[in-house]
This record gives C-alpha cells, sequence and structure tokens, in this order.
C-alpha cells in the first residue's frame, strides 16, 4: 500500500464572505455611484464567492477627496501616534490571520500553505516593521524633517493580494500619507477585509480607501490630479502606460514590474538544495510572481544530473485543491491568465523547445496548468524571453560563468537572480555583475520586510522594503 | 601687443574621449548676452547622440567596474585640473552668463569645489544607501548601491558651468556614463570642459558632451532603448513632458526639472537618483548539522 | 566504484568531490515536509507503517536479562488490548543480551539486533571489533548495528573508516553463509557538519553497509529530519548510480508519534514506496512506540488514550 496522504482540507468555516461589498470610501462601505457590480470567483472551483463594487470615476474622485481631507491630520499626527495604529493592524492581522490565509486562497487560488506560511506572516510582519519607522523617520537618512507626500494612489496585481496591499499602505501610513489603494480586479476580497481591520484598529476615516474596480478604475485612480504619489505593482506594459500617464506632473512614481529571472547552477552546486530552489523559484505560487527564477541557467556539465534531478522532484508535487494542507501547486488566477500561459507554451513547442510535465491529474474545474519544464531552448525563444507568469520553466545552458551572466542579462528585465555555487568567490562575483535588484545566492524567493526589494531595466524603479521603502513616500 | 589677431578655438563635441565635429557637418552662432559673437558651436545631430550613447554604453562597463576609491582619485583630478584652467572658464562663463569677473569667478570655483565634494562621495554612497539588513532568517542580507548604466542630461540652461557639472558630476561619481546636451545658448564652458576632462583621467565615454538644440536631440536620447535614465534639469515644462513620456518606453528612471539653486549645498538627491539598489541573500546557519529542530 | 577505493586519496577524492550540502536549504526542505499534514486513512496507515519499522531499544548499562525479555514481550504484542497491532521490526540490545532477546522472539518475525564494535564510542582495536560483532552474531543477532569511527574519520583517514566497515561486514558472516544484515552508525552529533554526513554515508555504501544509521542515541544531537533527509538522499543516489538499495535508520530523540510521520513523510517523498517497508526504514526508538500505540488507539476509539492505557516496560 502506498502512502498516499488523505485529503486534509483547512476549514472554510474560519472565513464569513458577505454576498456582496461596497467600496470602503471614508470610513465606511458604500455602493459604486453608478451601482455596478462585478462577481469575484474561486480559481479553483469557478464558485462565485461574492459580488462587488465597481469604482467609477466618480468614486475615484470622491476617495482621493476622503484621502486629502483625512491627510491634514493624520500627517500631523505625532509619528509615535502613527506607529501605535501600524501596531494594532499587525496585531490584528496575526490574530486574524487564519481566516485572512483561507480568504486569500480562495480568492486567488494559492495553495493553503503558502497563505498560512508565506503570505500572512509576511504581511503581518511588513506592518510591524514599518509601524517602528513611523516615529523615526528623521533618523532615516532622508534629512532632519522629511515630509509625506499627500495621498497615494496605488493598484496592486493579483498574485499576492494582501501581501501586496501591506507593501504599498505600510510604508504610505508610516510616513505620513492617505492612500486610496486598488486591489486587482480577481482578488478584490482581502483588501476589504482589510477595510474591517482598519475599523477594529480605530483608524481614522479616509486614511484608507478601498477602491474596488477593473483597469479603468485604476487608470482613473493614477491620472487624478488630487494624488501626489502612484505606486503599482504589476505588469510592464501597464506600468509603461502609468509612467506616461504621470508625465509631467509632480506624482512621484515607483513601479514593481515584470521580470524573467534567471536561476544559474553552477557545476559545484549544492546539488539537491539547488534542485529545490529551482521548484521553489517557478513552482511557488504557480509561478505567478514577477521574480520568479523562470529562466534555468545550467552549467552543460550538470545538465543532465540535474535535469534527471529536477523532474524527479516535479514528479512529487501535489498539484491540486489549494485549500488541502498538502497541496503545493494550487489553480492559476484567472481564465485569461491561464490562456496567456498556455499561449506561450503553446509557443515554446512551436519554436521547438522540448516540453515536459509530470503525470499530474487536473481537477475538471477552475483554471490549471501542470507544472511544465522546457528543454533545448534557446535565448531566442520567447519563452526565454517573455514572463510567462506561470509555473512554466525554461532551461537554458552555458559553459563559463561570463556566459552565464551574459545571458542571464541578457533581458529587458533586471528584478531577480538566483546563483547556485560551493565556491565564495564565484558567488560574489556573479552576484556582483548581475544587473538584478534581487539576487539569492543558495537560495531563491525568500522575502523579509527589512531587504529592499524591486528592480532594474524594465522591472521597474524604487524599492519596497527597509530604510529604501520608505524613500518613495516621503518627499525627498 | 593689441594689433595681434587672436587664434580663435575651433569648439568641438567630446564624445568617446575624442573630439568630433557634428556629424550634420552643421555650426550655430553662440553670442555673448550683449549679442556679440562668441564662437560657432557644433550643432548635435541625432546621429551624435547615438555615437555618444554607443560610446557612453562601452565606457559603463569599466567605469562601474573600478574601484570607487580610483573614481574619487579621477573625479578629484578633473578639480586638479580645473584649477589650472580657472581663468580661462572665468571668462567663458562671464561671457556666456554675462557676469562680472568676480561672480563668474564664483561661478567657477564652485563648480571647482563641486567636482571635489562628489570626488569624496565616490566610497561612501555604498555606506550611506547600502548595508546590511536584519531579516528575520538565517541569512546573511546585503543592499548595495549599483550604477544605473547610461545617463543622458539636458544640462540647466543659465547656469552654463557651475549647473553643468552639477548634473554631470553626481552620475560619474556613482559609476554612471553620462551624455550631456549642453545649455544650447551658453555651450562653450561645457566643451571646454571636454578638454579638461580629456586630461584628467577620466575614461574616453564616460563623459560625452553634445552641444545644440536639446528639442533636436533629446528626443532620440529619452526613446533610446540603451538609455537607462535621464536628468531633465534643463528641460522646460513642456519638452519635459514629452521627454518623460518617450522615456516610458523602457522605463527610464527619470529626474524632472525643478527649480535648483545650483551654487547652494547639492545634498545626495542627484546621487542617489541614479543608483540601483541591488540586494544579495545569502544563507548563514549554524557551524554544525545540530541545529534543525523538528 | 572499486576504483574509488583503491587507495586513501582517491576515496577522499571522491568523497570530496560529491555535491555540498547547504544546510539552510536542507533544514528549510525538511521543516517544508513537515508541514505535511497526515490525517484519518493515512495517518493510520503511518502509524501502524511507524510501530513495523522500530527497533526496539533498551541500551542501558542497567540492562537485565529481565528487562531485555518485558523488551521482548513488546516487539511482539505491543499493544495487548488491540492484537491487531503490527510487532516492531526487531528489538535493539547490547550483544551480551543477544542471546536472551533471541530465545524470547524465537520463532516470530521479530529481529535481533545488537550494537558491535565498541559501542558507543567505537573506541576499540579492530580484532576487539570484530570479536565483538562474532559473538552478537553467534548469539543469534540478525542485525549488527555498528559504529564507526569517528576520531579516524575526523581526521581525514577514510580509507582506514572503509576498511573497517569492510571487515566487521566480514564478521557478520555465519557458518552457513549467510549473514547478520549490517547498520553502520555515523555519529552524525559527531560529524557535525552535513557535508561529512554526506561523505560518511557514501563511505559506509561503498564498504557495504545494509543500512546506514544516524545516531547512538547517546549523543546530544541523534536524528533530526534534516540529517536524515540527507541521507535518504544519499542512498537515493547511490542506488540510482549503482543499483544496490541501502536502508535508513534514524535513532535517538524520536519519540512522538507527530514525530515519525514526519519521517515517513520524508521518506515517501525523497525516496517512495521503495523504502517504505521495514526492510529498509527503522526507526530505533524507545518510547515512541507507547505514543504510536496511544495515537493508534485514538483513531480506533475516537478518543484520546493516557498512559495507563499502553504498557510500561
Amino acid at each position: 500500500m502506498a502512502f498516499d496522504y488523505a485529503p486534509a482540507p483547512e476549514s472554510r468555516s474560519v472565513v464569513d464572505i458577505a454576498p456582496s461589498y461596497g467600496l470602503f470610501i471614508d470610513g465606511e462601505f458604500r455602493e459604486a455611484s453608478d451601482g455596478k457590480v462585478f462577481k469575484t470567483v474561486s480559481p479553483s472551483t469557478e464558485e462565485v464567492l461574492s459580488e462587488v463594487a465597481q469604482a467609477s470615476a466618480d468614486d475615484v474622485d470622491t476617495a482621493v477627496k476622503a484621502a486629502r481631507k483625512a491627510f491634514e491630520k493624520w500627517s500631523a499626527l505625532p509619528g509615535s501616534e502613527r506607529a501605535k495604529y501600524l501596531f494594532r493592524i499587525a496585531r490584528i492581522i496575526q490574530e486574524r490571520s487564519r481566516e485572512l490565509a483561507v480568504l486569500e486562497t480562495l480568492d486567488n487560488g494559492k495553495p493553503i500553505k503558502e497563505t498560512r506560511d508565506a503570505d500572512l506572516p509576511l504581511v503581518a510582519a511588513h506592518f510591524f516593521y514599518y509601524a517602528g519607522w513611523a516615529d523615526k523617520l528623521e533618523h532615516a537618512g532622508f534629512g532632519p524633517d522629511p515630509k509625506p507626500l499627500g495621498v497615494a494612489g496605488q493598484v496592486i496585481p493579483w498574485n499576492f493580494p494582501l501581501l501586496m496591499l501591506a507593501w504599498k499602505i505600510a510604508p504610505a501610513l508610516a510616513a505620513g500619507n492617505t492612500v486610496v489603494l486598488k486591489p486587482a480586479e480577481t482578488t478584490p476580497l482581502s483588501a476589504l477585509f482589510f477595510a474591517d481591520i482598519c475599523r477594529q484598529a480605530g483608524l481614522p476615516k479616509g486614511v484608507v480607501n478601498i477602491l474596488t474596480g477593473d483597469g479603468s478604475t485604476g487608470a482613473a485612480l493614477v491620472a487624478h490630479d488630487g494624488i501626489d504619489k502612484v505606486a503599482f505593482t504589476g505588469s510592464t506594459a501597464v506600468g509603461k502606460q502609468i509612467a506616461r500617464t504621470v508625465a509631467g506632473t509632480d506624482k512621484k512614481l515607483t513601479l514593481e514590474l515584470g521580470g524573467k529571472g534567471a536561476n544559474i547552477v553552477f557545476d559545484d552546486a549544492p546539488i539537491d538544495q539547488a534542485v529545490e530552489g529551482i521548484i521553489n523559484g517557478i513552482f511557488f505560487n504557480q509561478g505567478q510572481v514577477c521574480c520568479a527564477g523562470s529562466r534555468l541557467l545550467v552549467q552543460e556539465s550538470v545538465q543532465d544530473e540535474l535535469l534527471d534531478a529536477l523532474k524527479r522532484r516535479m514528479s512529487t508535487l501535489r498539484v491540486g485543491d489549494p485549500l488541502d494542507k498538502n497541496t503545493d501547486v494550487g489553480a492559476i488566477n484567472s481564465a485569461e491568465q491561464l490562456a496567456r500561459i498556455t499561449e506561450l507554451a503553446d509557443s515554446g513547442v512551436a519554436e521547438g523547445a522540448e516540453r515536459w510535465a509530470p503525470a499530474c491529474e487536473l481537477p475538471e474545474n477552475g483554471y490549471w496548468f501542470a507544472p511544465t519544464l522546457f528543454t533545448g531552448v534557446s535565448q531566442a525563444h520567447r519563452i526565454a524571453r517573455e514572463e510567462i507568469f506561470g509555473p512554466v520553466l525554461s532551461v537554458l545552458t552555458f559553459r563559463t560563468p561570463g556566459e552565464a551572466v551574459a545571458k542571464a542579462n541578457n533581458s529587458q528585465y533586471g528584478l531577480s537572480a538566483g546563483i547556485w555555487t560551493e565556491k565564495g568567490s564565484r558567488m560574489l562575483a556573479v552576484a556582483d555583475k548581475l544587473r538584478a535588484g534581487v539576487v539569492w545566492a543558495n537560495t531563491f524567493n525568500k522575502f523579509d520586510p527589512t531587504s529592499p526589494f524591486g528592480g532594474y531595466k524594465e522591472s521597474g524603479f524604487g524599492r519596497e522594503g527597509g530604510r529604501h521603502g520608505l524613500e518613495a513616500y516621503l518627499d525627498v | 601687443m593689441s594689433d595681434r589677431l587672436s587664434v580663435l578655438k575651433t569648439y568641438k563635441l567630446f564624445v568617446g574621449g575624442k573630439f568630433p565635429r557634428s556629424e550634420s557637418g552643421r555650426v550655430y552662432e553662440v553670442t555673448d548676452s550683449k549679442g556679440n559673437w562668441l564662437a560657432n558651436a557644433p550643432l548635435s545631430s541625432r546621429k551624435d547622440a547615438r555615437d555618444a550613447v554607443v560610446a557612453a554604453r562601452k565606457a559603463f562597463g569599466a567605469w562601474s567596474g573600478a574601484t570607487a576609491y580610483n573614481r574619487g582619485q579621477v573625479l578629484y583630478r578633473v578639480a586638479e585640473m580645473l584649477e589650472g584652467r580657472r581663468d580661462q572658464f572665468v571668462a567663458e562663463v562671464a561671457d556666456a552668463e554675462g557676469l562680472s569677473k568676480a561672480k563668474a569667478a564664483a561661478q567657477v570655483d564652485a563648480a571647482i569645489d563641486r567636482w571635489v565634494w562628489y570626488a569624496g562621495w565616490t566610497d561612501k554612497i555604498a555606506q550611506i544607501a547600502g548595508g546590511t539588513n536584519p531579516v528575520a532568517g538565517p541569512f546573511f542580507n546585503v543592499s548595495s548601491p549599483e550604477p544605473t548604466g547610461v545617463v543622458a542630461v539636458v544640462a540647466p540652461q543659465e547656469s552654463s558651468f557651475l549647473g553643468l557639472v552639477s548634473v554631470i558630476a553626481p552620475v560619474i561619481a556613482g559609476g554612471n556614463a553620462v551624455v550631456v546636451v549642453a545649455s544650447e545658448k551658453a555651450p562653450l564652458p561645457a566643451l571646454s570642459l571636454g578638454e579638461v576632462l580629456a586630461t584628467s583621467d577620466v575614461p574616453g565615454g564616460v563623459v560625452n558632451i553634445l552641444s545644440g538644440r536639446a528639442a533636436e536631440i533629446f528626443p532620440s536620447l529619452a526613446a533610446h532603448q540603451d538609455v537607462n535614465a535621464v536628468d531633465l534639469a534643463g528641460a522646460g515644462a513642456e519638452l519635459a513632458k514629452e521627454l518623460e513620456v518617450a522615456a516610458a518606453d523602457n522605463l527610464k528612471r527619470v529626474v524632472r526639472p525643478q527649480p535648483v539653486d545650483w551654487s547652494a549645498d547639492p545634498g545626495t538627491k542627484r546621487l542617489m537618483a541614479f543608483l540601483e539598489t541591488k540586494t544579495v541573500w545569502h544563507p548563514t546557519g549554524s557551524l554544525g548539522a545540530g541545529g534543525s529542530s523538528y | 566504484m572499486a576504483d574509488v577505493t583503491a587507495s586513501d586519496g582517491a576515496l577522499r577524492r571522491f568523497l570530496h568531490g560529491l555535491p555540498g550540502v547547504d544546510p539552510v536549504g536542507l533544514e528549510g526542505r525538511a521543516a517544508a515536509l513537515g508541514t505535511r499534514s497526515i490525517k484519518t486513512t493515512a495517518k493510520a496507515y503511518a502509524i501502524d507503517l511507524a510501530i513495523s519499522m522500530i527497533d526496539l531499544t533498551t541500551l542501558e548499562g542497567a540492562d537485565t536479562p529481565g528487562k531485555v525479555r518485558a523488551l521482548c514481550a513488546k516487539a511482539l504484542n505491543p499493544d495487548p488490548t488491540d492484537r491487531g497491532t503490527p510487532r516492531t521490526a526487531a528489538v535493539c540490545v547490547y550483544p551480551d543480551m543477544v542471546a536472551t532477546a533471541a530465545e524470547a522472539v524465537r520463532g516470530s518475525d521479530v529481529k535481533v539486533a545488537s550494537v558491535a564494535t565498541a559501542f558507543p564510542a567505537g573506541r576499540a582495536a579492530l580484532p576487539v571489533k570484530l570479536a565483538d560483532t562474532k559473538d552478537a552474531v553467534a548469539a543469534g543477532a540478525h542485525e549488527i548495528d555498528m559504529v564507526i569511527d569517528r576520531g579516524a574519520f575526523l581526521a581525514g583517514h577514510y580509507l582506514k573508516v572503509y576498511e573497517e566497515i569492510k571487515a566487521v561486514k566480514d564478521a557478520c558472516r555465519r557458518e552457513d553463509g549467510t549473514a547478520a544484515r549490517l547498520k553502520v552508525i555515523f555519529e552524525t552529533g559527531e560529524l557535525s557538519t552535513y557535508d561529512n554526513i554526506r561523505r560518511a554515508s557514501w563511505l559506509g555504501m561503498l564498504a557495504g553497509a545494509d543500512f546506514i544509521k544516524t545516531s547512538t542515541g547517546k549523543v546530544a544531537v541523534n536524528a533530526t529530519p534534516a540529517n536524515t533527509l540527507l541521507m535518504l538522499e544519499a542512498v537515493r543516489d547511490f542506488h540510482a548510480l549503482t543499483g544496490v538499495q541501502v536502508g535508513v535508520k534514524p535513532a535517538g530523540g524520536i519519540r512522538t508519534t507527530k514525530d515519525a510521520l514526519k519521517f515517513l513523510v520524508l521518506v515517501n517523498e525523497t525516496v517512495g514506496e521503495q523504502w517504505l517497508t521495514n526492510e529498509w526504514f527503522r526507526f530505533g526508538a524507545s518510547s515512541l512506540l507507547n505514543d504510536l500505540l496511544m495515537q493508534r488507539q485514538k483513531l480506533s476509539t475516537g478518543r484520546y488514550s493516557g498512559p495507563d492505557y499502553v504498557t510500561v516496560d
């Protein structure tokens, strides 16, 4: 008898999703001005979870005005008082972390293992970290009396809904700004629950405003004259559009965009850990990660050994019900994203790369894509250049460290990279030469609120996390 | 000696460590503040701008890879060379900006001192802008600033020399290479600076100086896919917006034009504006195999 | 693989040419597998499997024939209230208790394992170690748990360690041509680094170990998920390279069902089904058994058990 893990579903009963949600403006929920709504579904089942308001341009205006009004008092509060609000929020997130983890898994499709062990702990930690900065801004190296910018318009993606909210809201509030945040169209719920956390924390009304909606809401927000700051995480294409929108204004802009991270494995790598790092690099969150290690650059002399090990390991990945505590790979976030992944993967085959995926049974309903590996990939292939944002790994080879660096850097992006070698000097030399904002050496996909994160080149600009992350929200 | 006819200088561009004429073969008339002819300056073309980007990119690798100490020495050497040619620059700045000798001298002195200020910054930026991060896990985590790459700059229009130095020096102090379009109506101090840089151990291509019309040349620089950042200091509002829109095509870092008192303490804003932060993680862990727990 | 053991130098080059181990990554993987949730039918299966994999151990200076017989009775009949409970794989005793144990388990499939080679320190001359081994085999031991010479290993005398293991393996032979199975204990807590543990694993396997075993249970750090995962990776790779299957035995410090299940998850996801039998995986443990029995009672009755409902031996 094989050791088959019995289903171990996390209970859904810890989260109570209302049939509908309004916009959170000036401390209260209200319907969209034109009454429009849209549905949010669970990507693993296509079940409708709730109906949320589609914010109009008028709603954007109302929210920005509320944030502007709140800014006067919020920015005038002693930093120590703002800090305490943020500490309260951090604590409430910890208290409600199981509920939020289940909610996030339902709305996003990612495994509960990840929301429970990665997303939520990092969300709370981020608020804790920036809470402490609120009354220490004059020590942050941005001058003796750094000032907030005003109202921040923030647009976040669907891959880490609550974590990206934390990355945006925590530093903004710590620095004394107020915010209007738009969560992604397909994952609005955790931001709406966050609104309730703001209520529990007693946060003054208007300091945080949440507008659900589609791309048009985001476009209206970043174009609004009343905001002083735009922070966006998402695709490079939309990032460029936003950069054009804010051109010629005084709006400060930070962008955290796409990537095509190279994960470089040298022949002296700690091979078992490298395999884990590759797996984590591309299959964490179904590969829907801007800093995913989506290009595996393996030294030719260990290619066969590494690929055998990688395939063997991929075969043990458990794909399925995201609420099952033993699921490693969950659902793709939307039909649209699934179509994009499918199209790019098909292009890999069409362009002559060899496709491999372990045998795995995918659920009938919902949006699913099996963990996939492409070998025989060259730099010219679309799957080596374009961000797939899915569980698809492109394998390329190299012969020398110089070639590895050249190939790794040969990209319009520059967000992340990985290096696997037991030789310290080589690790440092390669890390030095890589044009990427985050370099993971002998590890991958590690995050921490104290650690600045952000890209080179078309992966965007500005940093989130750490002391650096404050700069985006201060007038410096 | 008043009847001696002086030898006039043919002002040339400074690109890749060489002094080419404009590829366009065109020049434009440069006058002093009273309208008297001073010289013909090269009217750079888009192709000159392209050549300058190629030169800058070529120089970037070695310059960014040089030690910070070395870069500091080179920048200090620029100050030394300028000090020796102080009178020439005082005269040029006086002509260009219509200043008295004393006021022009103050501008040149401040510009020389600015090189000294940035010379001292090269090996301190990393300690100010970077450091280790206390991540909650068994990892060594360090952030360090790195140069953005090739930076294109519209030099300030009014402050022909101090303003110019104030936008070039911070860019190259951080390890970037620069393509600068000089003040349109007062390009001569900038073109003469090229001569100083050429004899100051600044590797060819690290600083490239173009004269001409920013509105003509700079759109191609703002749109150039191999330029990583732009400083629009000397661009008017309308041009700046157009350039910022063009810069979005490859997400260049953009410093927008703002009123600046070039004689004031420059701070670190321009220095930091063209630096990327790279964060490197590496596991640490325990000395032995006993660290694991259930 | 014969050439790699041809000389001290060749063996050193081979062992030092094995891929390094990143401790944080290894421990991270072990910890991640430790979050697997084993419930209901999977838990019932795993508990019975774990019981069947136990080398029920007593290795005390105070051991007596009475104590050993009690241990054997427990191994044969772990839960008197449920005769369907699997037997343990073996009892593990000192060589002078082998005869007593063999007598007590005679006629059953419970094996007698004996530590040997001057356990636990291994600080004796080779002839003494071989005599210790032969004595245990002659007394009826089915399995020999030898300790390696950690001093020699740490001093870099790999060939000496290799030859000693080979000599002990020879000493495991019985006159009828059969042989006791040899488990090689590395005392991972003394080897200290994961690189050493990987090298020792290969050294042991090259020398003919039937099992590689973490620890004696007599030092501060014994079996951990990480060192066991590492050894599982080693047997996996050795099997892929040579076709020879080698078993793994974590020993010492595994006291609860939760712990044991984590180790079984490591086996399942690293080497798979082929090792999920007491032929190829063992737990060196004593108190673990009662916790497994209590959990087993909980699963069958639906209520929590207590220490008075399992036997103290």
